[in-house]
């Protein structure tokens, strides 16, 4: 395999400058995450606590094999997206080892608003099984959640990607032959009666978990009777005599071991059938994609720096290398699997489309992940381009990532807007998953295109008038439509809204990749057939 | 020579004499009780007959159990070992009467050495020195005052049948004589069924130096050295050597002549030592004949170069003394430490359990090592705690100390308590190394040779923590060790057992419980593939990597190896000779197991069931006793937790019972309905 040279000067004012900056926002990172971290807050956690529970985290860390990593999914969900704080959604999903098994954690926090589901909860949810599904990965739901939230029912109960897919997704995922496993450590109530009664094999803690579809209060105005919750639905009923449960836990730490003992009866293996090498460890330090890709969007940077830092001894095959440069493809290692890599090196030309999607081909008959890098302002625009079809060579690359059936990591390390968006596999795509860089930015077009473009469109509107606007009019007019792009282009904005998986630290970027790449091997690959190609 | 024998005992003792004759073309027939049946004298030994039950009084001293093994293997032998049978006159008798050749002196020197007091008769009479004293039949408490009064003080007041430190007492002065008589006999009367009581000048600083001597049935007797057994607790030898430092060479041969004439006094065949106390004023005293091997041979062997367990074998096969008196060579010097499982800073409370943990020093022409046990054994409450003799030799004393410093530190042992560095605090004793011994050396020295128990310090938290860490990665490595053999996705990140995680550093939590009972939660930061530990601020940075039992740990630059025991529950350090336990938080369902268990009457450890007022079906209260058991000599009751009835019972009176094993089966009153609701069909 041919190793990158790296032609970085880290001791550059511009290196340095550009760290700096994207150091700022990994700390902001990291600031933000330990906000989203406390859940409900101290007061929330401390009665929690007082009631004999566990945290959420600090369930999944026991739930966890000692020392398992835990990549974690959108942490930044619901970000600043209700009037209510509602951090992480109000639930924490991740895959992590349990009993030797990758697997997909799906633990309400009760600490926020009683763990009840939001949309966003619902989204997080739903996105966590899709991906658990799409790896084969069993699932372990730890409820403790009041069920949906009430005030906005008609965004969380109604719809085809609602509260009840969750169990849709169960059943579905359980005929498939993934296990799902609930662990009920609290309520468990109406609707969420079903995540446990759907799941192959379930345990409830005593005193704390209950399961009813109705609660005390509903049954009380329903008939009059009066119960409490734990004669209605604990787990002396659930275990001795309605059989809801399977296992009976003394406390939070026993059901987890439960859990753990559950997970090591399903039986699997994983084989995966792609060629394997040890992993080696890049030959630049991963810190250093700081400097070299900075914040300003508009400072270019070339993506093969960014590839040595990712890569398994920065070893590096590069296909076509002299062909349609601006899109850069090879084959690679990362921790050991092979992937194909296809990143943006510029603006996408017809060549690097054709090129793109030539190597799309040999990457499913292969049977080889794809990674995405995507920093991407679009494909070229003009005359030229127009006349030499780049529409339909654009399309075939669309063609190519839309049909591979192999796993696609999409990471947004730059821009990604507009129809590079859809060639470089963005959300639509069905990447496997799917994270971004603090400094990255996503929307259709960038903020000054767009403003330009509308100012234009509006200049043209008033000219047939024959009025036209000054250029401080003009700045004006401009000013909120660029705030705009700004605003839902960011990172957190996205990343609240479920369009990608995560935000992540780009010096975690290898370690995300390997994790989630082993991850999807769970699975078999599937054989990919594509589409017609407009020739 | 004979062509099989058998031998009536059991661990280390066993396997010695099973070496020697293996080594001479005899074969062995070993003895087992329950407990030991996959010991290791059972392994080594060419057949084994089971003994009955674990307890000593229901195998290894059922004389009419080992002589039927003997008979149907055909031995024409019985190599007693010492304790159980090997100073029993009426099974050298049975032994005599089944045409059975007992290893050991005839029935009459036995019977005229077990009852000391006679036996000093005896040595009087050979013109044997004795420590003033009375040891006369009249036992009249005013007469046994006015006796009392003419030996002088202190004095020691003994039973004339005791033994093991048992019914013997110190005496300082006239006025404490009536008590201690009255105490010393009442304890004599429940410990052995006699309170003759005889008394003897107490020695204030004496020296315990015993002769090993050795007689053929042929009129020869001969000594071979002797050995000073002077540091010992309790009465108990603790560290024997040979020879005994600083011995005048008349006063050697003097006590080797007076052993020898003691044995001849007493037609003496085989092996036996003549115990004497040897007093600060050059002076030596008789004190008693043991009439079989002793635990501390080796020595002897080591200055020697002699097996005295095949002389043994020779002399009860009517062959003469190999060698004669002048022939007998003494050359270095050897020490013997006892190794035992107990906790010497517990008043020295015998430890049982597994053996998880077992490294020995390398044996060699220097080193030796004597033991019964592997790696797993249980060390049981049946049988004396001894794990093994650890015996070293060289050409001075002062060198046999430095290796015997060295081999202790070599031995490592985990899942019990035992006494090694509180041997290795003697042999490092200055007091030790200047030879400065008597019998009272360890009281004397106490503050040298108990250490405090040390705080818990950062580095073996560290140390702990990274064994912890390196195998928690060695198994994740495996992906698990619950799941399949083979390992198809061996370069995971997965498998990394790093504690990833997105957007924060990974971080190690490890929860120790020291042996003070103080818990640490040591939080570790991982670093690439090392690890950064943070105490109040200060910042270690460690690297580690475990081979096996092997940690290597890099901690601020500083290397160290050391050997760690991993158990499920516990880690133990061996650091030189200090060790550290810790326990450990066990991420499995143990703990919740015992949660459950409470409900069904377990067995709180090993024992025996004594009595079970339990009956199914009756109808019991809350803290009504339902079993009675022993374990370690204690009785323990087994009450019911609550209201209830009892649906069975699983033992009966005089069976055996592991640790956690159901006794009782109990249904609360309450839950009776539910659960016995019959079922319509």
């Amino acid at each position: 395999m041919a190793t990158i040279q790296s032609k970085i000067n880290t001791r550059s004012q511009e290196f340095i400058d550009k760290s700096n900056a994207m150091q700022t926002l990994v700390d902001q990172l990291n600031e933000n995450l330990a906000l989203v971290k406390q859940g409900g807050g101290e007061v929330s956690q401390q009665r929690h606590l007082s009631r004999g529970k566990m945290l959420p985290r600090d369930r999944i860390n026991a739930l966890l094999d000692s020392g398992s990593p835990f990549l974690e999914l959108s942490q930044f969900a619901a970000w600043q997206c209700y009037e209510d704080n509602v951090p992480c959604a109000g639930v924490i999903a991740g895959i992590g080892r349990v009993s030797g098994i990758e697997c997909m954690i799906v633990a309400n926090d009760a600490t926020v608003k009683g763990g009840t589901y939001y949309p966003l909860t619902v989204k997080k949810h739903l996105r966590a099984q899709d991906i658990a599904e799409r790896c084969h990965l069993p699932c372990i739901y730890l409820v403790d959640s009041g069920g949906a939230f009430l005030p906005k029912q008609d965004e969380v109960f109604p719809d085809r990607e609602h509260f009840g897919r969750i169990f849709f997704n169960q059943a579905n995922m359980s005929a498939k032959g993934i296990p799902q496993i609930a662990s009920v450590m609290g309520l468990c109530t109406a609707g969420g009666a079903y995540m446990p009664a759907m799941a192959d094999e379930s345990i409830i803690v005593k005193d704390q978990g209950t399961i009813f579809l109705a609660g005390p209060p509903l049954v009380k105005a329903a008939t009059g009777e009066v119960v409490t919750a734990e004669e209605l639905g604990g787990a002396d009923v659930h275990c001795k005599i309605s059989g809801v449960s399977d296992h009976y836990a003394q406390n939070d730490e026993h059901a987890l071991q439960l859990v753990r003992s559950a997970i090591s009866r399903i039986n699997h293996v994983k084989k995966p059938n792609i060629s394997l090498l040890p992993s080696v460890d890049p030959l630049f330090d991963a810190k250093e994609l700081y400097g070299i890709v900075g914040t300003d969007l508009k400072k270019p940077f070339d993506v093969k720096e960014v590839i040595a830092r990712i890569v398994d001894g920065s070893d590096f095959d590069e296909f076509k290398q002299y062909y349609g440069s601006t899109l850069v493809c090879g084959f690679a290692r990362i921790h050991g699997y092979p992937v194909g890599i296809i990143a943006n090196n510029g603006i996408l030309f017809s060549e690097s489309a054709q090129k793109a999607t030539h190597f799309i081909e040999l990457c499913c008959q292969r049977k080889i992940p794809l990674v995405f890098l995507q920093n991407i302002t679009g494909f070229m625009v003009g005359q030229k381009y127009e006349a030499e079809g780049i529409a339909k060579h654009g399309a075939k690359m669309v063609t190519a990532v839309s049909c591979a059936k192999v796993p696609k990591f999409t990471v947004l390390i730059g821009g990604s807007y507009g129809a590079g968006n859809y060639g470089m596999c963005g959300r639509a795509y069905d990447p496997t998953m799917m994270w971004m860089w603090p400094n990255s930015r996503i929307s259709v077009m960038g903020g000054d295109q767009a403003a330009g473009v509308l100012a234009q469109v509006r200049q043209d509107g008033l000219a047939r008038k024959g009025q036209s606007m000054t250029d401080e009019e003009q700045v004006a007019f401009k000013k909120p439509i660029i705030e705009q792009y700004e605003k839902q282009g960011n990172p957190y904005y996205a990343s609240a809204r479920l369009w990608d998986d995560g935000i992540i630290d780009p010096a975690q970027t290898r370690e995300v990749l390997g994790l989630a790449i082993s991850a999807s091997l769970n699975k078999d690959i599937e054989d990919t057939k594509f589409g017609i190609f407009r020739m | 020579m004979f062509d099989k024998i058998l031998i009536a005992n059991r661990g280390e003792i066993a396997c010695r004499i099973i070496e020697t004759a293996h080594k001479m073309g005899v074969k062995c027939v070993a003895l087992y009780s329950d407990a030991d049946k996959d010991a290791l004298h059972v392994k080594m030994a060419d057949e084994a007959f089971h003994i009955g039950p674990s307890p000593s009084k229901d195998s290894y001293l059922r004389m009419d159990r080992i002589i039927d093994a003997a008979k149907e293997s055909g031995a024409q032998a019985i190599h007693p070992g010492y304790g159980f049978m090997s100073e029993n006159v009426e099974f050298a008798k049975a032994c005599f009467d089944a045409g059975i050749t007992f290893i050991g002196p005839p029935v009459e020197a036995i019977d005229a050495m077990g009852s000391k007091s006679a036996a000093k008769v005896i040595m009087t009479d050979a013109g044997v020195p004795l420590v003033p004293g009375y040891h006369g039949d009249e036992q009249d408490p005013a007469f046994l005052k006015e006796q009392s009064v003419a030996v002088g003080y202190p004095q020691l007041l003994k039973a004339a049948y005791g033994g093991g430190g048992k019914g013997m007492r110190v005496v300082w002065s006239e006025d404490e004589f009536d008590v201690a008589l009255a105490s010393t006999k009442r304890e004599a009367m429940a410990g052995f069924g006699n309170d003759k009581m005889l008394i003897e000048r107490y020695l204030t600083k004496p020296r315990h130096v015993e002769i090993q001597i050795f007689s053929d049935n042929h009129g020869n007797c001969i000594y071979l050295a002797e050995r000073d057994c002077s540091i010992q607790r309790r009465h108990q030898k603790v560290i024997e050597e040979a020879p005994a430092p600083n011995l005048p060479e008349e006063t050697r041969i003097a006590m080797g002549e007076a052993a020898v004439a003691a044995a001849q006094a007493i037609n003496y065949q085989g092996a036996g030592t003549v115990e004497f106390l040897y007093d600060e004023d050059g002076s030596f005293y008789f004190m008693e004949m043991n009439t079989r091997l002793q635990v501390e041979h080796p020595v002897t062997e080591m200055i020697t170069g002699l097996d005295l367990v095949a002389w043994q074998l020779k002399i009860a096969n009517n062959e003469p003394l190999p060698l004669s008196q002048a022939q007998v060579t003494v050359t270095g010097h050897a020490i013997e430490v006892r190794i035992y499982a107990e906790d010497p800073d517990n008043e020295f409370l015998p430890a049982t359990g597994q053996l998880s943990y077992l490294r020995q020093p390398q044996t060699s022409n220097h080193v030796r090592v004597d033991t019964g046990v592997i790696a797993g054994d249980e060390v049981s409450s049946f049988y004396d705690p001894m794990i093994a003799k650890l015996i070293v030799w060289d050409e001075t004393r002062e060198r046999a100390i430095a290796r015997m410093s060295s081999a202790l530190d070599d031995y490592r042992i985990g899942g019990l308590k035992t006494n090694l560095s509180f041997l290795s605090n003697i042999v490092n004793a200055q007091p030790f190394k200047d030879a400065v011994l008597d019998t009272g050396f360890i009281e004397r020295n106490h503050d040298l040779l108990f250490t405090p128990k040390s705080e818990t310090d950062h580095k073996s938290l560290m140390l702990a923590s990274l064994a912890i860490l390196c195998e928690q990665r060695n198994t994740a490595l495996l992906q698990s060790s619950t799941q399949h053999i083979e390992n198809f996705d061996p370069y995971s990140p997965w498998g990394k057992s790093n504690a990833w995680r997105l957007n924060e550093t990974a971080k190690h939590s490890i929860e120790l419980t020291d042996t003070n009972g103080h818990s640490h939660n040591v939080c570790i930061e991982q670093q690439n593939d090392g690890y950064l530990f943070n105490f109040d601020g200060e910042q270690f940075i460690a690297s580690a990597q475990l081979n096996d039992d092997h940690l290597q740990a890099t901690i601020n630059g500083h290397k160290s190896n050391i050997l760690v025991d991993l158990c499920p529950k516990k880690v133990s350090l061996f650091i030189k000779q200090d060790i550290y336990h810790f326990e450990r938080k066990l991420n499995d369902m143990s703990a919740f197991e015992m949660d459950e268990s409470e409900d069904k009457l377990t067995a709180p450890m090993n024992g025996t069931i004594v009595e079970v007022p339990a009956v199914a079906g009756a109808q019991v209260k809350a803290g009504d006793v339902l079993v009675i058991m022993e374990a370690m000599k204690m009785e323990y009751s087994i009450v019911a937790p609550f209201n209830g009835t009892i649906s069975e019972v699983f033992f009966a009176a005089g069976d055996m019972v592991k640790d956690g094993a159901q006794l009782v089966d109990l249904m609360p009153f309450e839950s009776v309905p539910v659960e016995s609701a019959p079922a319509e069909d």
